[in-house]
C-alpha cells in the first residue's frame, strides 16, 4: 500500500511545485514506484518542471470524470524509472475535483505504486483540502518569512483538523518541515529569519534546508527536477531530505554562511 | 444627485450588536442620607473610575421596601459625580415609571429568574430583601484542557477555565468566560472574562500576544511594554484597568 505524501504551504510560490517535483524524483531514484499529482486544476505547472508539457493528454479530472481511464493519463517519466506524473486539467476549475472522484483515483493509485505525492494548490480553498484529504505525511514547504511561516501554520492546523486521518481519529499526519529559498549571509545580517526560528514558530521537525539556488529557476525552465542536477546545491538539498524522509540520519548542510577560502586562511 | 448618491457610497451607518462591561450600583436601602455618604466615600477612594462612567441602578434589593426610592435625587447626585446614570434594573413599576420620567431606560435582568427560583426552593418569600444580596448558587465552570498547538485561524473556546497545553500561534484565538492558562508561548489573541467577568485572569509562560483581554479591557501587542515580551507573565484588571506583571 501506498504512502501518500501531501506537499503544501498555504502561501504561493514558496516552491511546492518544485518540491513535489525534486522530492518524488529522488524517490523514484532510490527505486520506490512513484506517481506525483498536480491538484491545482486551472494552473496546471507541475507538468512543465517535470518537463512532460507535450506529453499530457488525459489528466486528473479525465479520469475523475471517467473521460479516460488512470493508465491513459499517468505519464512515464523518459529519465527515471518508477516516476510517473498524473497532470492536472488546465481548462476546469478546482471544483471538478469531487471528493468521490479523488477516492476512486488515490484509491487505485495506492494499488500500484509505493508513494503518491500529491503537489496542493496555494491557499485553503476546495483543491488544498482535497490535495491533503488523504495523506500520511506532509512536508510544509515554508519560506524564511513571516507571511508564509503564518500560513504554513494555518495550514498545519487544518492537517490536524480538516483531512481524513482527523475525521477518523487515526494517528496524525506525519508533519515535516521544508525551510525553502534559505540563504545564510541574510540569516546572519539579521534580514532573513533562521530555519530556527521557524522551526520554534511551526514546531513541526525539520526535514531540511534547501538554499535559494539559481539552479532552480535554470532547472524548472528546462523541465528537469532539480535533483537530477547532482551538482547543484538545492538538488543536493533535496536529496538529504528525501534521505531523512526515508529514516536515514543526516546531519543539516546549506545552514551556514560559507567561509571563503582566504578568510579561513586568515582565519576572518 | 444626493439620492444618487447615497446609493453608490458605502452605508452611512451600520447596526451592530456589542458586549460592554459597565458599572451596576446595588441598592441595599432607600435612605437617600445614608446613600449620598456612601456614595461619596466610594467615589473619593477612586474618581477617575467614575467620571464618564455610564453606571445601572439595581434596584431589586428595594423594589418592594415600604419607601420608595428617590430615582430623582439619585441622578441628580451621580450626574454630579461625572457618573452617566443609563438605566434601572430589577425595579416595580412605580421605580420603572420614575425612571423613565428621568429618562433612564429599563434593562432586562438576566438573573432574576434565576433568584425567584432560587428563593422558592429555599422556601423563603420573595419579598425578602435580605435574599438578593445572597451569592447566587456556586456552579462548578467546566474547565477545557488543549494538549495540542492552537494554530493560525483555530478559536478555542471554553464556558469555564481555558487551559492550553501546547503554544498559541499567531492568527490564533483563544477565549474563556473565566481563566485562560497558557503553557507554551502565546503568540496569538488571548481574551479572558469574555461575559465580564473582573475577577478572570491570563497566566502565560511566554507572553508574545497580539493581543490580550480580560472582560473587555484590552490591549494589543504594540501597546505590550517591552520587557514584558517573551516572559511569563499574568493579565488581570485592577481597577478597570488592565495590570500585566511578570511572574
Amino acid at each position: 500500500m501506498a504512502k501518500i505524501i501531501v506537499v503544501t504551504s498555504g502561501k504561493g510560490g514558496v516552491g511546492k511545485t518544485t518540491t513535489a517535483a525534486a522530492f518524488s524524483t529522488a524517490l523514484a531514484l532510490r527505486g520506490y514506484k512513484t506517481v506525483v499529482i498536480d491538484f491545482d486544476v486551472g494552473l496546471r505547472n507541475l507538468d512543465l518542471v517535470m518537463g512532460c508539457e507535450r506529453r499530457v493528454v488525459y489528466d486528473l479530472i479525465n479520469v475523475i470524470n471517467h473521460e479516460g481511464n488512470l493508465n491513459q493519463a499517468l505519464i512515464k517519466d523518459k529519465r527515471v524509472e518508477n516516476l510517473f506524473i498524473l497532470p492536472a486539467s488546465q481548462t476546469r476549475n478546482k471544483d471538478a475535483l469531487t471528493l468521490e472522484g479523488v477516492t476512486s483515483v488515490i484509491g487505485e493509485l495506492k494499488e500500484r505504486f509505493d508513494f503518491i505525492v500529491c503537489d496542493s494548490p496555494a491557499g485553503i480553498e476546495h483543491g488544498a483540502m482535497m490535495a491533503m484529504y488523504f495523506a500520511d505525511e506532509a512536508l510544509i514547504v515554508t519560506n524564511p518569512e513571516v507571511s508564509s511561516v503564518r500560513d504554513s501554520d494555518r495550514i498545519i492546523g487544518m492537517l490536524a483538523s480538516k483531512t481524513l486521518r482527523a475525521e477518523r481519529g487515526d494517528a496524525p499526519i506525519k508533519e515535516h518541515l521544508l525551510v525553502t529559498r534559505y540563504v545564510p549571509t541574510r540569516v546572519s545580517n539579521g534580514d532573513m529569519m533562521s530555519a530556527e526560528d521557524v522551526q520554534e514558530i511551526l514546531a513541526v521537525p525539520l526535514l531540511g534546508v534547501v538554499p535559494e539556488s539559481p539552479d532552480i529557476l535554470r532547472a524548472s525552465n528546462s523541465g528537469v527536477p532539480i535533483t537530477l542536477d547532482e551538482k547543484s546545491e538545492a538538488g543536493q538539498a533535496y536529496q538529504d531530505a528525501v534521505a531523512r524522509f526515508l529514516g536515514e540520519n543526516r546531519p543539516m548542510r546549506f545552514l551556514n554562511v560559507k567561509k571563503h577560502f582566504f578568510s579561513r586562511w586568515f582565519g576572518g | 444627485m444626493n439620492a444618487t448618491h447615497t446609493h453608490t457610497s458605502t452605508p452611512a451607518l451600520e447596526l451592530k450588536g456589542s458586549r460592554l462591561t459597565t458599572l451596576v450600583l446595588h441598592f441595599y436601602r432607600t435612605d437617600n442620607a445614608a446613600i449620598a455618604t456612601e456614595l461619596k466615600e466610594k467615589v473619593t477612594q477612586a474618581p477617575s473610575v467614575f467620571k464618564q462612567a455610564p453606571v445601572i441602578l439595581d434596584l431589586r434589593a428595594v423594589c418592594n421596601d415600604a419607601q420608595t426610592l428617590d430615582i430623582s435625587f439619585l441622578v441628580e447626585i451621580l450626574r454630579g459625580y461625572g457618573m452617566l446614570p443609563i438605566g434601572v434594573r430589577g425595579g416595580n413599576t412605580k421605580l420603572n415609571s420614575m425612571a423613565l420620567a428621568m429618562g433612564l431606560s429599563l434593562l432586562a435582568d438576566v438573573k432574576l429568574d434565576r433568584f425567584s427560583q432560587q428563593n422558592q426552593s429555599l422556601g423563603i418569600e420573595d419579598e425578602s430583601p435580605v435574599l438578593a444580596k445572597l451569592p447566587p448558587e456556586p456552579q462548578l465552570a467546566p474547565v477545557k484542557i488543549i494538549d495540542h498547538p492552537v494554530r493560525s485561524g483555530q478559536q478555542i473556546f471554553s464556558a469555564g477555565d481555558l487551559i492550553i497545553l501546547s503554544m498559541v500561534s499567531p492568527g490564533a484565538e483563544i477565549l474563556a468566560y473565566r481563566h485562560i492558562h497558557v503553557y507554551g508561548p502565546l503568540r496569538g489573541r488571548a481574551l479572558a472574562g469574555i461575559k465580564g467577568d473582573v475577577s478572570a485572569r491570563i497566566f502565560c509562560q511566554k507572553l508574545e500576544a497580539e493581543l490580550v483581554s480580560v472582560a473587555g479591557q484590552y490591549q494589543i501587542n504594540e501597546d505590550l511594554q517591552p520587557d514584558l515580551l517573551g516572559k511569563a507573565a499574568q493579565i488581570y484588571l485592577k481597577e478597570e484597568q488592565l495590570c500585566i506583571e511578570p511572574f
